[in-house]
């Protein structure tokens, strides 16, 4: 079915016709439509929708689930700042949990997955209207719509937060805010809705996307690329002590995403079946991989296996397996985990060759290790695994598959490169997107929030600059301590 | 009076601690500082990223005595602070001015008790 006969078709769907085609369009979707795991359903399509308690169950606890990783994520990075920059990079993340949900009610969810075009849903579910207990006849058909709606809340949540490690330390929060509420909207729903979105253009292709390694990892890793260039650099002296100041933290943060990663994978199955366990099982295998292995590279050259490095390599383990995790056998997931350390190991050393200051290793670990999923998936896909899907290169299907997976990486980052140029560019000309160098200095936990993570000095609330700067704050100039002192003495 | 102020490896406050109990020595306070001396530095590798340390976690012990036992304190910290490593630290004796009890308003030595 070409995207051209999709559109043709979703014309033809009066509701006096609807229930005939829907009968033919499920016979075409079985035979032709790619795999992605919200499609996989569309095997079901022709049944009646009936609400299955299994499933709900099921996919209301992976809803909970990935939301949880938001929190996580805020963790992970969070412990890889400064200690004056902790509640910073802790807000970066919580208030994606609360910007996007609004947004996802009001248009998020419509433009995602309501019928439209091929590159964007419609406006037929604007503030969720007809988004209700009954199940809808294409999306998780055996669960209550709301359910299948609120799953993709959190990973429209989550995907704009993984962004905000590229920028922590001296982005300001304002820019931040309207940036991934911008971002959701322009790059987020459209590319969901290509992907999974009904008669969307890359599931019409037959690019293969499990649970999001382009929506998410591409999208939020190359997009964090752009927006830390434009951005520029963090102003430190090279006396600065750089390192991550609480290293338990991102160890809790990278469990806590393991953890709330079994949702995401498995519960893109959106069914409690087997093909969730398979993904259950493939998930967990490719992280335990990735972990070790980047702590084994680490062994090698410096000797040394380091925690950050064990965290490091499991969430890019994570994030390779993400495309495939419908489609692959443990045994690919091994070699799937395996590779994307290597890869993004030596990805992230290019960082400081390159000149770009990408704070937390987003490119590194999202971009670079989802670009990897995206092809492995294409080279390890099985049919024997998911029906739906497709063989890959090593499983007999040729080239046919990796070439329709290059397109959709292809499409996924010139959608997050564009989107993000066009945003960063406009808020950098009117807001901008930096702190002043002085409140990088301070800190942005004082500086942004006003408050401060932990007593002490290494919080950056120390005596003289925070005067001054409550006094800038009063005035609403940007005055340095220095000056304010002398305001203060006249 | 004297100020016995001590730069000590982290790991051996509890030895000189005890050694100076045992000459009848209570009193003192203890500060977390880096320092540098001839002891080298390491390197740590964050994901690949290099940060040599130079500053160096020490203690530092603060003991304000009468001149007559200055001696003895720097003597027993000496011993039961060394290891015979580069990085044992450092003992500077310091004359004092004045001391005072705030609670009591007590001056001189008889504040140090």
């Amino acid at each position: 079915m070409s995207p051209k006969q999709g559109v043709l078709n979703s014309l033809k769907t009066g509701a006096f016709l609807r229930s005939a085609v829907r009968t033919l369009r499920a016979a075409i979707l079985c035979v032709v439509i790619s795999l992605a795991a919200r499609a996989a359903f569309a095997q079901d399509a022709a049944a009646e929708p009936k609400i299955d308690t299994g499933d709900t169950a099921w996919l209301l606890a992976s809803a909970a689930l990935v939301m949880f990783m938001t929190p996580g994520l805020a963790l992970f990075y969070a412990g890889m700042v400064r200690a004056k920059n902790v509640l910073n990079t802790l807000m970066m993340s919580f208030v994606a949990l609360s910007v996007v949900t609004i947004l996802w009610v009001v248009i998020g969810y419509s433009l995602a997955f309501s019928k439209g075009t091929p590159f964007i849903g419609g406006l037929e579910w604007i503030g969720l209207k007809g988004v209700g207990q009954a199940p809808d006849d294409f999306y998780a058909t055996t669960t209550p719509h709301m359910v299948f709606m609120v799953f993709q809340l959190m990973f429209a949540i989550i995907t704009p937060a993984l962004i905000s490690g590229a920028v922590a330390d001296r982005m300001k929060f304002s820019a931040y805010v309207l940036f991934i509420a911008l971002w959701s909207l322009v790059v987020y729903s459209p590319l969901a809705h290509m992907v999974w979105g009904e008669e969307g253009y890359l599931l019409s292709l037959g690019a293969l996307d499990f649970a999001g390694g382009t929506v998410v990892h591409i999208s939020s890793g190359f997009s964090a690329l752009v927006l830390c260039i434009l951005l520029g650099k963090r102003r430190t002296s090279s006396a600065e002590d750089m390192r991550p100041h609480n290293l338990p933290l991102v160890l809790i943060g990278a469990g806590v995403l393991w953890f709330g990663w079994f949702g995401f994978n498995a519960g893109s199955a959106v069914a409690s079946n087997g093909l969730a366990a398979s993904a259950f099982v493939v998930t967990h295998v490719a992280a335990a991989t990735a972990g070790f292995v980047w702590v084994l590279i680490e062994w090698i050259i410096y000797k040394k296996p380091t925690a950050l490095g064990l965290a490091t390599g499991a969430v890019a383990g994570l994030v390779a397996i993400t495309p495939a995790s419908g489609f692959v056998e443990p045994i690919p997931a091994i070699v799937i985990g395996a590779g994307v350390s290597i890869i993004s190991f030596f990805a992230i050393k290019l960082k400081s060759k390159l000149g770009y200051d990408d704070s937390l290793d987003v490119f590194g670990v999202h971009g670079v290790g989802g670009t990897w999923g995206a092809l492995a998936t294409g080279l390890f896909a099985s049919k024997a695994v998911n029906s739906a899907g497709a063989d890959g290169l090593f499983y007999g299907g040729g080239v046919e598959l990796l070439g329709k997976q290059v397109i959709g990486i292809l499409v996924a980052v010139a959608l997050a490169v564009i989107g993000t140029l066009v945003i960063g560019l406009i808020l950098k000309f009117t807001i901008g997107l930096q702190v002043s160098e002085g409140e990088e200095q301070t800190g942005l936990d004082l500086t942004q929030h006003g408050e401060t993570g932990y007593a002490g000095l290494a919080s950056g609330d120390t005596g003289l600059e925070a005067n001054g700067l409550s006094l800038a704050m009063e005035s609403g100039s940007a005055v340095t301590s220095s000056e304010a002192s002398k305001v203060q003495k006249s | 009076m004297v100020k016995v102020e001590a730069l000590i490896r982290p790991q051996k406050l509890d030895d000189v601690k005890n050694a100076l109990n045992e000459i009848g020595i209570k009193g003192m306070t203890v500060t977390e500082v880096r320092g540098q001396g001839k002891q080298k530095g390491f390197t740590q590798h964050y994901r690949g990223a290099e940060y040599t340390v130079n500053l160096l976690q020490k203690l530092k012990l603060e003991i304000v005595v009468a001149d007559d036992e200055a001696e003895m304190v720097a003597k027993t910290i000496a011993k039961s602070a060394r290891t015979g490593e580069i990085g044992d630290g450092k003992i500077f004796l310091i004359p004092v001015m004045e001391a005072i009890r705030i609670r009591t308003g007590e001056e001189g030595e008889t504040a140090l008790a």
